[in-house]
């Protein structure tokens, strides 16, 4: 620290000529314009930071996801024995693949896809070929072949997903619709493969 | 040679402690680094705090009752202590930890198994498990000794996110060792992200938001898609885990607590016994 320095605030330093007045005078600009400018400054401030956030949003969401598709083939009819749960597309897909001799909300024998998602907490349930019953192993809900729950702590039954003809008569699932017995949508003819 | 001796002792008995102390604080590193000299008066005291980055979040004076173990608990000094710890081996855990489907839970195993000092993961663990439990006691004495009362009730506040942020912390640590407890726990804890209103694809008032007849909040545009990278707990989600757990909370964390001692600092420092 210099002696100046150390001594400069207790002396006050003398007072600065004013600064010209003229040049100030004639930069000032008239309140109308100053306001309308000032508007448009911070409505573009605000777009352009509503802009970023919305685009940093984005970017949090991927356009390629390397999931698999939500809709996919799953084979011909006759690969699943009537009563059998086809377990192929579990690992894979989240899907089991149940072919029914008579399914009681469709009032026909055919096929159903199942979710293998448990509806209490999302854990995937095991099918139990002995006790006929998938069993979830976090909690220990359980439901019946056709999805609907009856025991454990699971509030509603298994949801079922789109299922139809592909153009080469394989099996079709459509993931994206879902069909909850509790909403009585398991009556829709889309939730069920006629055979 | 015996001279020679004596004369070294000689001059090490010159450099007496003191006048060691004294050329030292006397150098121009010393003074350039701690500028005020030694604290010995109440006033030095007073410019050290407010000379240093870290001392000046901290309470000038402190009272009597601030210091005493059955008022506090010392539950906010040693959450913080443990988040330095968390920082820490975190840190060194980070130099073998790989966040990818294929490494993941080998080098967690590893970790343990092949690493020097295998206990380092375990005291991560257990830090974290103890920092949960010193935060919520934490709180509790501050609910109990009325320490949110005004003016303290905005570092309530800036606390209770501190709190949320150590649970946040926790949560997205559970999923890093990648086995099916984690898998299946995260899986169970992110599907609570469906219900937010709006923002979830089973919240309430997110089947208003529709675009003719395609809806706008999906499953894969929801905000448990935007906290896993995906439909479901896969690699994505265990790397956004990983980048929230190590860079993400641990930095707002790091924000909020400064701001939490600096506020107890401004609002008449640790609150006393009515």
């Amino acid at each position: 620290m210099s002696k100046e320095g150390s001594t400069a605030p207790s002396t006050p330093a003398p007072p600065k000529p004013a600064p010209a007045k003229a040049p100030a005078a004639k930069a000032t600009m008239p309140r109308r314009s100053f306001i309308s400018w000032m508007t448009l400054a911070w409505t573009a401030f605000t777009a352009s930071m509503l802009a970023a956030a919305t685009a940093t949003t984005r970017f949090m969401f991927p356009n390629v996801l390397f999931e698999p598709p939500p809709t996919f083939k799953a084979g011909y009819p006759n690969e699943i024995q009537v009563g059998q749960v086809d377990e192929r597309f579990k690992q894979k897909n989240a899907v089991w693949l149940v072919r029914t001799a008579f399914d009681e909300w469709a009032k026909a024998a055919g096929i159903y896809a199942l979710s293998t998602v448990c509806t209490h907490l999302g854990c995937t349930p095991n099918w139990l070929e002995a006790e006929q019953k998938f069993k979830c192993p976090c909690h220990g809900s359980g439901y019946y072949k056709s999805g609907v729950n009856f025991e454990g702590p699971t509030p509603r039954p298994l949801e079922r997903f789109a299922i139809s003809f592909a153009d080469d008569g394989q099996i079709l699932v459509d993931k994206s619709r879902k069909f909850q017995q509790e909403k009585g949508e398991w009556v829709n003819p889309a939730a069920f493969l006629k055979l | 040679m015996a001279n020679f001796t004596d004369r070294v002792k000689e001059a090490f008995k010159a450099l007496s402690p003191d006048k060691v102390g004294e050329y030292i604080q006397e150098s121009q590193i010393y003074r350039s680094i701690f500028r005020v000299g030694v604290p010995d008066s109440d006033r030095k005291r007073l410019l050290v705090m407010l000379g240093s980055v870290f001392l000046h979040l901290h309470p000038v004076k402190v009272r009597k009752s601030g210091i005493r173990m059955r008022y506090t608990w010392c539950m906010g000094g040693i959450t913080f202590f443990l988040f330095l710890v968390l920082t820490f081996t975190g840190l060194l855990l980070m130099f073998y930890y790989r966040p990818t489907l294929e490494y993941a839970y080998v080098d967690i195993r590893d970790l343990r198994e092949q690493v020097p000092l295998g206990i380092m993961r375990e005291i991560h663990r257990w830090g974290a498990h103890a920092m949960v439990i010193a935060v919520w006691l934490h709180m509790y004495r501050v609910f109990m000794t009325g320490s949110y009362k005004p003016p303290r009730e905005f570092n309530w506040n800036v606390g209770v996110i501190l709190l949320v942020l150590t649970l946040l912390l926790s949560f997205t640590g559970y999923l890093l060792p990648w086995d099916q407890l984690a898998i299946w726990a995260i899986t169970v804890g992110s599907n609570m992200a469906r219900a937010t209103p709006f923002a979830g694809n089973e919240g309430p008032g997110a089947a208003l938001l529709k675009l003719g007849d395609i809806p706008l909040v999906n499953n894969a545009s929801d905000a448990r898609f935007a906290l896993l990278g995906g439909r479901f707990v896969g690699e994505a989600a265990l790397l956004r885990f990983y980048v929230l757990h190590c860079v993400g909370l641990p930095l707002v964390a790091g924000f909020l607590m400064a701001i939490h001692f600096w506020r107890i600092r401004r609002d008449g420092g640790i609150s006393g016994p009515l």
